[in-house]
């Protein structure tokens, strides 16, 4: 009877034991979480610190402009167009069911200038270029580059992360800029050039309903912000590698999995605060 | 002889050494120049550049060590032996102020290194160079720019000066002509030299080189002991060589230490070292597979572990 009681109370413990092991494991992510974001910041400080003094010595940044920003052009004009094409399908099927397929070129701006551009571009910015500058100095931490500067008296934070990010917090907007351009175009071309809807109805109905303030300089903002997320999650997470093949890989795949989800969060709070209440 | 202007130039470089023109407010003053005495032999024992005593350090629970005491006489080529993963390397960043122990003191010519700020410690680390063990060149640049890179982020030099300085570095070196060369186009005994042309790019007080033969085939690793050798006297400096290679160690140094359970086991000339009788230096000088640092990994009994399921 003894050991049949010990028995019930044994297994009465196990769902116990299960529960206080999950809260251990929740509260070692928390700390872990709360540990890297403080130490995140931290690091965003000093690279804006040190930011203000590189740009002084343009040359680096203008270097690391062509590195994430051109070369990151041909993936951003060939996404933009297609996304603009499938919009221009997609919004004239919607609207010619109201007679409205003349607001096409409207819909289609809209939706570039205040989600679409700036959103798909920051994603496709986190993969190509993002993955690439947590890529490049996770290996230079690997293969003591940022060391050596360290031992020459160079600050890598200052001549290697800064000018990366000062030339992603500028390019991402730009780029989401040609994202919308080119997607507008895309709509065109199927809705004007396939669809027959009148070229001069696609450009007024853009000019007239989308306005300067709330639409495209909302989206520039938003590009800005995740220009800014976005590289200073690459830039972190590359510096912040363990210094080993595999802690370089894990890192680049954090940063394109935590840049495009802080993106669609951030894009959430910035679309709630800049277009209505939530 | 007349001295073309560019030769003129380089003269009064080296003559006021490039320290006199590195940038920064500390240089203003010049106050390292003034610690910074004219480097001399080996004789005068008691003239340390570096100073190292009771050193305590741990990585994490990992202790690595417990009561260090180090001197590097100045003038002199000093190598650090010992086994894989007794903390030879980490002594370096301890000087060139990368890691802070957790107790005791390391001086660079006087100067406390650990309780340095950071502008103070760059400054420090301007009259120090160092070969790390995988040559660390920057891969984006060639081998001319990454031997021109100290002294163009840390002098006011103008850029003729600065290419004479460069070419005549990578001569001692042997490379001068491959300054257009990638890193990635160098082999690994030639990356080597161009690190080591880097490191002495600022006529640094010290060079410092982390296991600078590992890894190199025969060739490259007598011309690397040769490099170091005659650096040392041509530029009056003073070489700190971190090295297991007991031959190639030992035919370079005036002086050296063996460091083992996290202290040092024992110090002298080569000679000395190599003729000690004491266990762990016999062990190590001999390259013996088994003594005081055991074969096994610590572990329970073989017998219990074939007997256990």
């Amino acid at each position: 009877m003894e050991s049949t009681n010990a028995c019930a109370r044994a297994s009465a413990g196990i769902p116990n034991l299960i529960m206080i092991e999950m809260l251990r494991a929740l509260g070692a992510w928390v700390i872990l979480f709360v540990n890297r974001l403080g130490r995140a910041g931290v690091f965003l400080w000093v690279i804006v610190v040190s930011a203000a003094a590189r740009l002084r010595r343009f040359g680096l940044v203008v270097q690391q402009l062509f590195a994430v920003g051109v070369l990151t052009l041909l993936i951003i004009l060939v996404a933009g167009l297609f996304v603009g094409m499938v919009l221009g399908l997609q919004g004239y099927y919607t609207l010619v069911d109201f007679g409205a397929e003349s607001s096409l070129g409207l819909a289609v701006a809209l939706m570039l200038t205040r989600e679409l551009g700036p959103v798909l571009s920051a994603l496709l910015f986190a993969g190509r270029a993002g993955s690439a500058l947590t890529a490049e100095i996770g290996l230079m931490k690997a293969t003591e580059q940022l060391a050596a500067m360290e031992m020459m008296a160079v600050d890598p934070i200052s001549h290697v992360v800064a000018p990366r990010f000062v030339a992603g917090v500028i390019a991402l907007p730009l780029l989401a800029a040609m994202f919308t351009a080119i997607g507008v175009l895309g709509g065109y071309i199927v809705g004007v050039g396939q669809l027959g809807v009148d070229s001069g109805v696609y450009w007024s109905a853009m000019q007239e309903g989308v306005d300067f303030y709330d639409d495209i300089l909302n989206g520039v903002i938003k590009s800005v912000v995740f220009g800014i997320v976005v590289t200073w999650i690459a830039v972190f997470e590359g510096y912040d590698a363990e210094p080993t093949s595999r802690g370089v890989s894990r890192a680049t795949t954090r940063t394109v999995v935590t840049a495009s989800l802080a993106v669609l969060g951030l894009d959430f709070l910035l679309t709630a605060l800049m277009f209505g209440e939530v | 002889m007349e001295l073309t202007p560019d030769c003129e130039a380089l003269a009064d470089a080296y003559s006021h050494r490039t320290s006199a023109r590195i940038r920064g407010p500390y240089y203003a003053t010049d106050r390292v120049s003034r610690h910074l005495k004219p480097p001399v032999t080996v004789d005068s024992a008691a003239d340390n550049i570096v100073d190292i005593s009771d050193v305590h350090f741990a990585f994490g629970a990992r202790s690595i060590y417990t009561g260090l005491d180090i001197a590097i006489p100045r003038g002199a080529v000093t190598a650090i032996m010992g086994p894989s993963g007794c903390g030879k390397s980490t002594l370096l960043n301890f000087i060139g102020g990368r890691l802070v122990p957790d107790r005791g003191t390391v001086t660079f010519d006087g100067t406390s290194v650990p309780g340095l700020a950071r502008d103070a410690l760059f400054d420090l680390r301007r009259h120090m160079g160092m070969m790390f063990q995988a040559s660390a060149l920057l891969t984006d640049l060639s081998v001319f720019d990454n031997v021109a890179f100290p002294l163009r982020e840390n002098t006011d030099l103008p850029e003729p000066l600065i290419r004479n300085l460069v070419l005549l570095k990578l001569e001692l070196v042997g490379l001068r002509g491959a300054r257009d060369l990638r890193p990635a186009e160098l082999s690994g005994g030639m990356a080597r030299r161009v690190a080591l042309a880097r490191a002495i790019a600022m006529d640094p007080a010290i060079v410092m080189y982390d296991e600078p033969f590992t890894g190199l085939d025969p060739i490259s690793k007598g011309i690397i002991v040769k490099l170091i050798r005659e650096l040392n006297e041509a530029l009056n400096t003073t070489s700190i060589v971190v090295t297991h290679d007991v031959t190639e160690g030992c035919s370079i140094a005036d002086y050296a230490y063996l460091l083992g359970g996290g202290c040092v086991v024992g110090h002298g000339t080569p000679a000395q070292l190599m003729s000690s009788e004491q266990t762990e230096i016999h062990q190590f000088m001999a390259g013996l597979p088994d003594g005081p640092v055991p074969f096994h990994y610590p572990a329970r009994t073989y017998e219990r572990d074939l007997l256990d399921d």
